[in-house]
């Protein structure tokens, strides 16, 4: 399983790489390549150009300003994954992370790959849209902000152009005391998602749930935030029954199946995890360190 | 397809090259240079036969292109034994361990162990699995790979002090 | 003192551990070219136009080749038909290419000969092929109606074959029998995906005729296939084995494929490599794939079995590719360890438009296990006995070994189980896995809301096939001594276990022997590695040869130094005089000779009297005869942990007891007995090979067929009895797959005794977390 011809061009910067997306015709993006390279061996796609953007110093930081944590389109999952910082302010993406694919994708394959390839199992869209993150984008002409939601178009498609690329990701980071909970169930580990829940907690004055965010992977054709449960959610004591009615919600989801799981077990499984990860959340979040 | 040249180090050789782009990383090492120890056993970045250390990180050499390796230091399996031929302790701690059969995923485990002792260096046998598990052997059903991680472990260690 | 039985560190490992290994992708082939095959995208179709003209076009290729391109250097349009004795229909056994019809997606329609494996690719896409699609066929059930379409167009029937095997009264035994239960099993095994794929080098540059380099495990088979086929002078043709990255049935095989790649190098001239990739495995390699059984087991009031009854259905596939032994193996072996009086077993086998189906490690042997153990544990739900007990009643009892089963071998002869303690066995890992205990442990995790499970099952399998394999032992002037043997070295440290029994005979170590295996032109008859058979069979072959070289030396040394043959001794590479003869012998006289100078003598030196009443050549080529199986056995015990929202089982303990007869590597055997559990828990929770309803395979790639990982597997424990086998002189048995058998029942019997509160029966292997929530939750309702 060879890869096609194709020409290969490697762009220094983000007005290069824009620049050749621009004006190359059936150009695709080389990122980490764990996903592109391996479809190229596969021949699912024939690219005539590809990007290189693997050399883009502006792409690979880490940085932490105004309550929000940016990280770099082309930042490694591995990085992010060991970061002091990112373990400080969201602690919920390095738990996630361990989840991706294996150690040796995870030091090629990065947040900005990920997030465009919108495979609806994976693990970081899911977070990126439980953080209502927004991802900057570069285009010929301009630059745009996209709320994380918004970036998601339909079923692995990004609302991106084809002379576009993504540049960074801004995580507005929560309360330090917040509780986090990550759970999925795959198959083997590092296999995608049958379902994944992840889970962001802050108790109100009361003790009850004050700030809630919850959102699930690889049940629809993207990621999705569970807005009903969180709403119901909201100024309750955490309990199991509680945590049981809002992972209810599952069972309404437009899920859809494949050779890993049918639409209505990845509903069930989804329920778990969501149960799941509230508990985690909860008890993190009383404990009042997020960690 | 316009060919690129490449300037690589390879367990501490420099090659200068020029390739067609899509030639992958994998069939570089193993058909340019002749360094037939990387593996393939799936190409579509699964089974990690084909890991090696590029600029010390393990990458499945499968999902790279060997253009995208200028400049950088790849390390082989061929590259861990000592210059006098004496083996590197992983690779001492797995013919003492039983840690292979066919020897086919082999010289992945080899290099993925490289980097996750290195980083860990006393590793339960439950963390050594996780480091592993991105590494798919048919033969030994793993139990030996991991004794012979731990082994390896504890002689790198006793190598350090 | 001798290294057999000792754990002798592996010749192998040097070459692998440092990457100098040569497999076949590594061997030096300059000047080859490189070939892919355009495979059929349909399961079944008549194949109405082939264009190649874009494809020839394409720079870089040398040619495109189809089956017409290939008749006129081959003796016969089709491939040949498994054994001269089967009888096979001719409509069952392949064409190298495919003629005209396509069987199963995958099949290999053409071939691209070009500079590179990139550029072949390339000119594969090229190929213009008009196919005009057929009926297809499948799923194996559906083939055996009589209105179903025809798997191969024109063909009488799907059904390849069907027969009895019987032995007993089983009407009596079921009309007197207390209790009857029956039950019907879907049981699929996958693929054997060695980490190496298949590949083949043939290359006929120079004067001296073909060498074929092939990954296969019976290099002397397909020499001779390649002779015939190919009209080959088999003093021109050689077949060599390289390092092998696994093999587990798969590689046995000789393929389309590989009489293709040799047909071309013999039309064209040029040296050709083909090296399978992944992709190409799933869909071109042999796999196991689906049978279907339904059977019933008739016992008294105490559980004693009175009879057994049933049928299974095998899905062979669009073809044959060699004798299909697969069902009957499992339709003769459902008694395993127990006594079955009466036993009566229906086999149909039945064609479908999949990819041909045959030996994957186990080969047809777990299935009869995995249907025997859970009629065993029905038995013992049904009359509320510990599963352990019923095995107890019906296991063959110690004294009754060896034990003649009642059901006969084809030809008439005895099926003998020669040795072993089943009983033992099977007391000894329920002791070391605190099976007793047990019901307490899940008490205790069941009011913490956790279901955990312990599970066992019993396994036999013959091991040691004959008819025989070449066991060679020569000693050059050098001194060197080495081993010529038709057995092939996958993985299983065959080189490390053959040296060390020829080794014990001469006194040295084993790395003091050189192995040269899977070399047609080293050793000229052999049968390679298949069945769990080689240690056996080459074993004995190289322990008699070596006995015979060991005796020649010492009656020339004898000779030569004047010294009674029972004065000598053969250490260090030497014939010396024993230490105790060595005080009174004359100073002046020497006390000992080199083997390489004895070897020396019988080369013949010139002018030299030739020592007499000896044979040139300190060498002796033995090949032990045998048509009986050495039986290995093995009782597993496993815990689960059954995750009751999602299905997923999580293996916590495993615990197994082996017994191979005499080990002669211990920690060898141990390798193989954790390799071939693996591979059963491959088949119990991960491995599934996925067809849709237009056998279009779903299942391509290692993201989509699960092998199991480091994370899934547990640590093994494992224990061993040795029970030497009578039948041949080192009482060894085989070791590679008694580990697979017994696997996906002892795990069904966790999984359903973690779930007894939800009423769950499994009757399949394997089964996925879904299917078991739906279990899960039909028990909760």
């Amino acid at each position: 399983m060879k890869p096609p011809p194709f020409e290969y061009h490697l762009a220094r910067s983000v007005p290069e790489a824009v620049g050749l997306l621009s004006r190359l015709h059936n150009a695709k993006v080389l990122a980490g390549g764990q996903s592109l390279m391996a479809m190229l061996n596969l021949r699912y796609v024939h690219p005539d150009h590809l990007i290189d953007i693997n050399r883009i110093p502006e792409l690979d930081r880490i940085e932490i300003r105004d309550g929000v944590l940016r990280i770099g389109a082309m930042v490694r999952q591995r990085r992010i994954e060991t970061s002091a910082e990112v373990r400080r302010s969201a602690p919920i993406l390095c738990e996630a992370l361990q989840h991706v694919g294996h150690r040796q994708t995870r030091n090629r394959g990065t947040l900005g790959g990920s997030l465009c390839h919108l495979d609806p199992s994976a693990e970081l869209p899911a977070l990126a849209l439980l953080y209502g993150a927004t991802v900057h984008v570069a285009g010929p002409s301009r630059s745009r902000a996209i709320a994380m939601a918004d970036f998601m178009d339909s079923y692995m498609t990004a609302s991106i152009a084809s002379d576009e690329l993504v540049t960074a990701v801004d995580f507005p980071i929560w309360d330090e005391r917040h509780g986090h909970g990550f759970c999925e169930f795959a198959r083997r580990r590092g296999d995608f998602a049958i379902a994944a829940a992840g889970c962001l907690m802050e108790r109100g004055p009361d003790g009850g749930i004050g700030r809630i965010a919850l959102a699930v992977a690889g049940v629809e054709a993207v990621p999705v935030r569970l807005a009903e449960a969180e709403a119901m959610l909201r100024h309750q004591a955490g309990s199991e029954d509680v945590f049981a009615a809002a992972a209810e919600q599952c069972r309404s989801l437009k899920a859809i199946g494949d050779v890993h799981g049918s639409a209505e077990y990845r509903k069930k499984v989804a329920s778990a995890m969501v149960r799941r990860s509230l508990a985690s959340a909860w008890e993190r979040s009383a404990r009042g360190r997020g960690r | 397809m316009t060919p690129h040249s490449v300037r690589v180090t390879v367990n501490g050789r420099v090659y200068e090259r020029t390739i067609p782009p899509r030639l992958t990383l994998a069939d570089f090492l193993r058909h340019e240079l002749g360094l037939t120890g990387t593996h393939l056993g799936c190409e579509h970045g699964v089974c990690g036969a084909c890991t090696v250390l590029v600029d010390g990180t393990s990458a499945r050499s499968c999902l790279m292109l060997a253009v995208q390796a200028n400049g950088a230091e790849i390390r082989t399996v061929e590259g861990l034994k000592a210059p006098d031929g004496s083996l590197h302790p992983i690779q001492e701690a797995f013919r003492q361990n039983h840690g292979l059969q066919c020897g086919y995923c082999t010289p992945g485990m080899l290099m993925t162990l490289v980097e996750f002792l290195g980083e860990n260096p006393k590793p339960t046998a439950d963390e050594v699995r996780d480091a592993i598990s991105g590494n798919l052997c048919r033969c030994t059903g793993y139990q030996r790979i991991v004794d012979a991680a731990l082994d390896a472990a504890s002689r790198l260690g006793s190598r350090e002090s | 003192m001798g290294v057999m039985g000792t754990s002798v560190l592996r010749l192998e490992d040097p070459a692998l551990l440092t990457g100098t290994g040569r497999f076949i992708d590594d061997v030096p082939a300059s000047g080859a070219l490189h070939v892919a095959f355009l495979r059929s995208p349909e399961a079944h179709a008549l194949i109405r136009r082939i264009d190649t003209t874009a494809a020839r076009a394409l720079a870089g290729v040398h040619a495109v080749l189809t089956l017409e391109d290939l008749v006129p250097v081959m003796t016969r349009r089709a491939m040949m038909g498994g054994s001269r004795s089967s009888k096979l229909p001719d409509n069952v056994i392949p064409t190298a290419l495919a003629d005209k019809e396509v069987c199963f997606v995958g099949q290999p329609v053409a071939l691209v000969v070009a500079e590179s494996r990139y550029v072949a690719e390339d000119a594969v896409a090229l190929v213009e092929v008009d196919y005009e699609p057929l009926p297809v066929v499948a799923d194996c059930r559906a083939a055996m109606e009589a209105d179903s379409p025809r798997v191969q167009r024109g063909a009488k029937s799907n059904v390849l074959a069907s027969y009895n095997v019987s032995y007993g009264d089983v009407e009596a035994a079921f009309r007197d029998a207390k209790h009857v239960f029956g039950d019907a099993f879907w049981q699929h095994r996958g693929g054997g995906h060695s980490i190496e794929c298949r590949g083949i080098f043939v290359d006929c540059r120079g004067p001296d005729g073909l060498t074929v380099w092939a990954s296969t495990q019976k290099p002397h088979e397909l020499f001779q296939v390649l002779a015939d086929l190919l009209d080959l002078d088999e003093n021109r043709l050689r077949v060599v084995t390289p390092d092998v990255g696994g093999g587990f049935g798969p590689k046995l095989i000789v393929y389309p494929e590989d009489v293709a790649v040799a047909a071309s190098a013999k039309l064209l001239g040029v040296p050709l490599k083909w090296i399978e990739d992944r992709r190409e495995h799933f869909l071109g390699a042999v796999q196991e794939r689906d049978q279907y059984w339904s059977m019933e087991i008739a016992v008294d009031a105490d559980a004693h079995i009175l009879g057994l009854r049933g049928g299974l259905l095998h899905d062979l596939g669009a073809y044959a590719y060699q004798d299909v032994n697969l069902p009957y193996n499992s339709a003769t072996s459902v008694a395993g360890p127990y006594i079955v009086p009466a036993c009566s077993m229906d086999v149909a086998i039945a064609q479908s438009n999949k990819v041909p189906v045959s030996s994957v490690r186990g080969a047809g042997y777990p299935q009869p296990a995995f249907a025997m153990e859970r009629l065993m544990d029905r038995v013992a739900a049904e009359l509320g006995l510990d599963r352990a007990e019923v095995r107890r009643r019906n296991i063959i009892p110690t004294e009754k070994m060896p034990y003649e089963k009642p059901l006969k071998a084809r030809s008439g002869a005895p099926i003998v189980y020669d040795s072993g303690d089943y009983p033992a066995c099977q007391a000894e890992v329920l002791a070391a896995a605190g099976w007793e205990d047990f019901p307490k442990r899940q008490a205790t995790a069941r009011a913490e809301g956790r279901y955990i499970g312990i599970g066992l099952a019993n396994a036999v399998k013959g091991t040691g096939r004959g008819p025989f394999e070449s066991g060679m032992v020569r000693i050059t002037p050098s001194g060197r001594i080495s081993i010529y043997t038709g057995a092939m070295a996958m993985g299983q440290g065959l080189r490390t276990a053959l040296a060390q029994i020829c080794a014990d005979e001469f006194g040295v170590r084993a790395e003091d022997v050189t192995v040269v295996a899977g070399d047609t032109a080293m050793i000229p008859l052999g049968f390679g590695g298949f069945a769990s058979r080689q240690l056996v069979t080459a074993g004995t072959s190289v322990h008699l040869s070596s006995k015979a070289v060991a005796a020649k030396a010492r009656k020339l040394a004898s000779d030569i130094l004047k010294v009674a043959e029972d004065d000598l001794e053969l250490a260090d590479g030497e014939v010396r005089v024993i230490a105790a003869k060595q005080l009174v012998l004359d100073a002046k006289k020497p006390r000992s000779i080199g083997l390489g100078d004895l070897a020396r003598v019988l080369r013949g030196a010139g002018g030299s009297a030739f020592p007499d009443g000896l044979e040139p050549g300190l060498e002796a080529s033995l090949y032990w005869r045998s048509d009986s199986l050495a039986y290995a056995n093995a009782c597993h015990v496993v815990e689960v942990e059954v995750d009751v929202d999602t299905g997923g089982v999580r293996l916590i303990r495993y615990v197994a007891i082996q017994d191979s007869g005499r080990l002669i590597n211990p920690v060898i055997v141990d390798g193989q007995v954790h390799g071939g559990i693996a591979h059963g828990i491959g088949n119990a929770l991960f491995e599934w090979m996925g067809y849709d309803d237009a056998a279009q395979p779903i299942t391509t790639t290692f993201a989509d067929y699960l092998l199991p990982t480091a994370t899934e597997l547990p640590a093994f424990e494992t224990l061993y009895k040795e029970s030497p086998s009578p039948l041949n002189p080192l009482g060894v048995k085989g070791a590679g797959e008694v580990g697979t058998i017994p696997v996906t029942a002892a795990i069904m019997s966790a999984v359903e005794n973690a779930l007894t509160p939800f009423k769950v029966r499994i009757a399949q292997t394997p089964i996925s977390p879904e299917q078991l929530l739906e279990l899960i939750e039909k028990g909760r309702s």
